[in-house]
């Protein structure tokens, strides 16, 4: 018991918390934004989420974590329904964003998407200018006034930290820039529709450590104003930037509590197993 | 260990195994067939260009005296050589030729010697032993003709009204003097009969067509039948007066132009007069410096790619037929990109994948192999007689029975085409949107993209380069095609161009001409072969040089598309 605990502290000695020694944030507490409600989904005939529950809270982080395959972008998936493009997948239970059922029939689905905005694991701008890429979810929702165009496209840039990079350069194309720099655009682009919701699927996986550092500099301001959910491989990353934090082991919720204590004191077994490395 | 034994196995099997094994020969075999492809494309082009740029070139007139049988009196010969061959004097003597008995191979010479309506024959083969040593007299004039083709003979006077007021060297300046000016009225004559007289004739037919309407009105008033009755014979009455003032002035200038004319001697010594106003060109081939030669090939270069073809298209140029076959390719063009585009954005995006669609796209890509002339059949049924005639009763009841759209046009050439193209564009687009990472599209759809938008906004544009790619296949495929045009649309010989400058400007209605088609006609149905050789091959040069040039224009737009549009993916 002793030596478990132990083990445990050492391994965290590594990762800075932001939220440790000082105050916890009490999930309780907290202003629901994302509610799961017994939420199954299948591919096929197999199961992948198994009757989650969980409420996701407003303007805090939520990290994601588990091994590979546990289901955890696939729930990421489910709150904007990107699921739906896959033709087998079938859920069951309800997703509520801001109490309406988003897998309600008379839900639009391009109006939630607007809401929910995503983030993917590898940088994927459109072969379009840096310009048209901010500007494109504006330009579906019918905006052609340039004015208001170049200030969501400056704003949206400044706010992804991209702005002082291509301010000279907004007609280059987008792949001109770097991974990291490409990744922070994608992000740019999300915003620019002003979603409520930004989920992150592993968006540093891809980069190096100094755009993984930036990015992660990014979410935290980021959640000033939106609610963010992070799937993420790396614990480091979870610990650092999440308020709250979500195991997810074989399509079941192990534990779900504020980031102190999963990564302190889990309450599961498994959840311990897994952030000491010991999963496996 | 395991190591060693590797190594002495391949040291213990040397030679071909091992060559084989290394992938040498394999390199070998598809540099090989690359090499065979280059060797047969360049040397089909070089084949066709050498050939059919040569006949443009001013080639020296030679003259010989000529015994056919030994002890007949030798007859003067003038003309170009066309070709020479060897052959075995057994075939000689069948041919009726005359050989001594102790010569086995013989030479002969096909003469080009003009003068069709002198001689009756402007293609004779001489043997070479019966020829005298050849000559190359510098006063010898070759002259074309509008009709019976070139005159090969010496100049002997120029006269103007009937009366000789030249003879010699002089008659020579004068004639060339004059010659300019009347090819100029000559050029003008045509015009005025092609294009003003062309246009006065086809507004007639229009009135004529008006008045066929108003009979076949019933209900209609009768004072607005006689209202309109009374404009349309004015509208007549001034078209009549305009043809008049049209056909004074052609007269006028027939009547100028036919004043001149020169008096020739032929190879047989014949004289003949030739008006002014029926040759085209004439020069003196012997006599020519390499520039007057550069000059002349230019110009008859030129004559060949912008003139209308003459005596049955074994004279004069292919103007219509590089028009046709341009206009059709574009029109067949517009008709086949949307259409297979969208046809590849349904299977490929919209349609739930399963036996139907499997079923679709392997019957869309067997209709890529269908016989051409299949199509062409289905064309005129379908097309022609089943749509045009539909067209016709219905929009065009006055021009009955002779038909409007219910006859091969190049609207239906066009669809056919069309359709015989629709897979290849169909396939590509499908690639190109197969080519498309799904993460560009998750992209969209994560912004609020609706399928739609991400579609056409997004997905669509990324794909022009693989529909550019089914579009360059389907114009090569296209512009090279005749058998189903043969039935469809295309003629010997069109009156019209399907554009003028009469409303409505495109005459989708009309038949046309085509260079596959022109090829096929001046080689193989002429009525004089020999003639049409060369132009066979000048044609086959210029519709391989429009598809050359239809393809880099495509190629061009497809690789700035994907310039544009590049990402990572490609």
């Amino acid at each position: 018991m002793s030596e478990r605990s132990d083990s445990t502290t050492q391994n965290l000695s590594k990762v800075s918390l932001p939220q440790a020694g000082g105050e916890r944030l009490k999930l309780s507490r907290q202003t629901p934004s994302i509610e799961v409600d017994r939420l199954s989904l299948y591919y096929g005939d197999s199961l992948a989420l198994k009757s989650i529950s969980l409420v996701i809270p407003e303007k805090r982080v939520t990290a994601f974590i588990g091994p590979s395959g546990c289901g955890k972008s696939t729930l990421l998936r489910c709150f904007n329904r990107m699921n739906d493009l896959i033709d087998t997948c079938r859920i069951e239970g309800e997703i509520r964003l801001d109490g309406q059922n988003i897998y309600d029939p008379t839900v639009d689905v391009a109006e939630l998407r607007r809401k929910v905005g995503m983030v993917f694991q590898k940088p994927n701008p459109f072969p379009k200018s840096i310009y048209e890429n901010v500007a494109y979810g504006l330009r579906i929702q019918g905006v052609k006034d340039r004015r208001v165009l170049d200030e969501v496209v400056e704003k949206s840039l400044r706010r992804a930290a991209l702005w002082d990079e291509v301010k000279d350069r907004l007609d280059a194309n987008a792949f001109s820039l770097s991974g990291g720099q490409q990744q922070r655009l994608v992000i740019a682009r999300a915003i620019a529709i002003e979603p409520e919701v930004i989920l992150l699927d592993e968006p540093a996986s891809a980069l190096d450590p100094i755009s993984t550092a930036k990015i992660e500099e990014l979410i935290f301001e980021l959640k000033e104003e939106y609610t963010i959910c992070i799937v993420t491989h790396n614990m480091q990353q979870a610990a650092r930037v999440s308020d709250f934090t979500a195991y997810l082991y074989l399509g079941e919720l192990i534990e779900y509590d504020d980031t102190v204590t999963i990564f302190t004191n889990p309450k599961q077994q498994a959840t311990e197993d897994y952030i000491t490395g010991r999963y496996g | 260990m395991a190591k060693r034994q590797l190594a002495t196995t391949s040291r213990d099997n040397p030679g071909v195994k091992a060559w084989f094994g290394q992938g040498t020969p394999w390199v070998w075999l598809s540099g090989g067939a690359v090499a065979v492809s280059m060797v047969m494309v360049i040397g089909l082009i070089m084949l066709i260009a050498v050939r059919g740029l040569a006949h443009f070139w001013p080639a020296a007139v030679i003259e010989f005296d000529y015994v056919a049988r030994p002890g007949d009196a030798p007859v003067r010969v003038i003309g170009e050589l066309s070709r020479s061959e060897t052959m075995t004097a057994v075939a000689m003597r069948e041919a009726g030729f005359m050989v001594p008995e102790d010569q086995e191979l013989v030479t002969r010479h096909l003469i080009k010697q003009g003068n069709r309506d002198v001689t009756g024959r402007d293609f004779v083969w001489y043997l070479e032993d019966g020829m005298s040593e050849w000559r190359y007299p510098r006063d010898i004039v070759q002259i074309e003709r509008l009709q019976w083709g070139d005159f090969f003979g010496y100049l002997r006077s120029y006269e103007v009204d009937g009366v000789v007021v030249a003879q010699g060297d002089d008659a020579r300046a004068q004639f060339e003097e004059q010659l300019a000016q009347t090819s100029a009225l000559v050029t003008q004559i045509g015009r005025i009969e092609r294009f003003d007289i062309g246009n006065v004739n086809f507004r007639m037919e229009r009135i004529r067509l008006r008045e066929r309407g108003l009979e076949l009105t019933v209900d209609l008033d009768p004072s607005r039948r006689e209202a309109i009755t009374a404009q349309l014979a004015a509208e007549r009455a001034a078209l009549e007066a305009e043809h008049e003032v049209l056909e004074a002035q052609r007269q006028a200038l027939r009547q100028e132009v036919g004043r001149f004319a020169v008096t020739v001697e032929t190879m047989g010594g014949e004289r003949v007069t030739i008006r002014l106003a029926d040759i085209v060109h004439a020069w003196w081939p012997n006599d020519m410096s390499v520039a007057a030669k550069l000059v002349h090939y230019a110009g008859e270069f030129w004559k060949f790619v912008s003139g209308f073809p003459r005596e049955a298209n074994t004279e004069g140029g292919i103007l219509p037929a590089i028009f046709g076959t341009v206009l059709m390719v574009l029109i067949m063009s517009v008709v086949v990109t949307p259409f297979g585009v969208l046809a590849a954005i349904y299977l490929r995006e919209y349609a739930k994948q399963g036996p139907l669609v499997r079923t679709i796209r392997i019957s869309v890509n067997n209709l890529a192999g269908v016989p051409s002339i299949v199509f062409g059949v289905f064309g005129l049924g379908f097309f022609v007689y089943f749509v045009g005639g539909s067209i016709d009763q219905t929009f065009f009841p006055e021009a009955l029975p002779s038909p409007t759209f219910g006859s091969p046009a190049i609207i239906w050439a066009s669809l056919t085409l069309a359709l015989l193209t629709l897979p290849v564009v169909i396939v590509s687009t499908e690639e190109g949107l197969a080519r498309i990472p799904s993460a560009i599209r998750e992209g969209s759809l994560a912004l609020g993209a609706t399928k739609a938008e991400t579609l056409w906004r997004t997905v669509v544009p990324l794909a022009a380069p693989g529909m550019m790619t089914g579009l360059i296949l389907a114009v090569a495929r296209a512009a090279g095609e005749v058998a189903p045009l043969m039935l469809v649309g295309v003629v010997k010989l069109a009156p019209n161009l399907p554009m003028d400058s009469n409303p409505p400007f495109l005459h989708l209605d009309r038949a046309f001409m085509h260079l596959g088609f022109h090829i096929f006609d001046v080689g193989f149905q002429s009525p004089n072969v020999e003639a049409g050789r060369p132009l066979v091959y000048a044609t086959a040069l210029i519709l391989v040089l429009i598809i050359i040039v239809l393809n880099i224009t495509a190629i061009t737009i497809r690789n700035h598309l994907r310039e544009k549009y590049k990402s990572e993916s490609d």
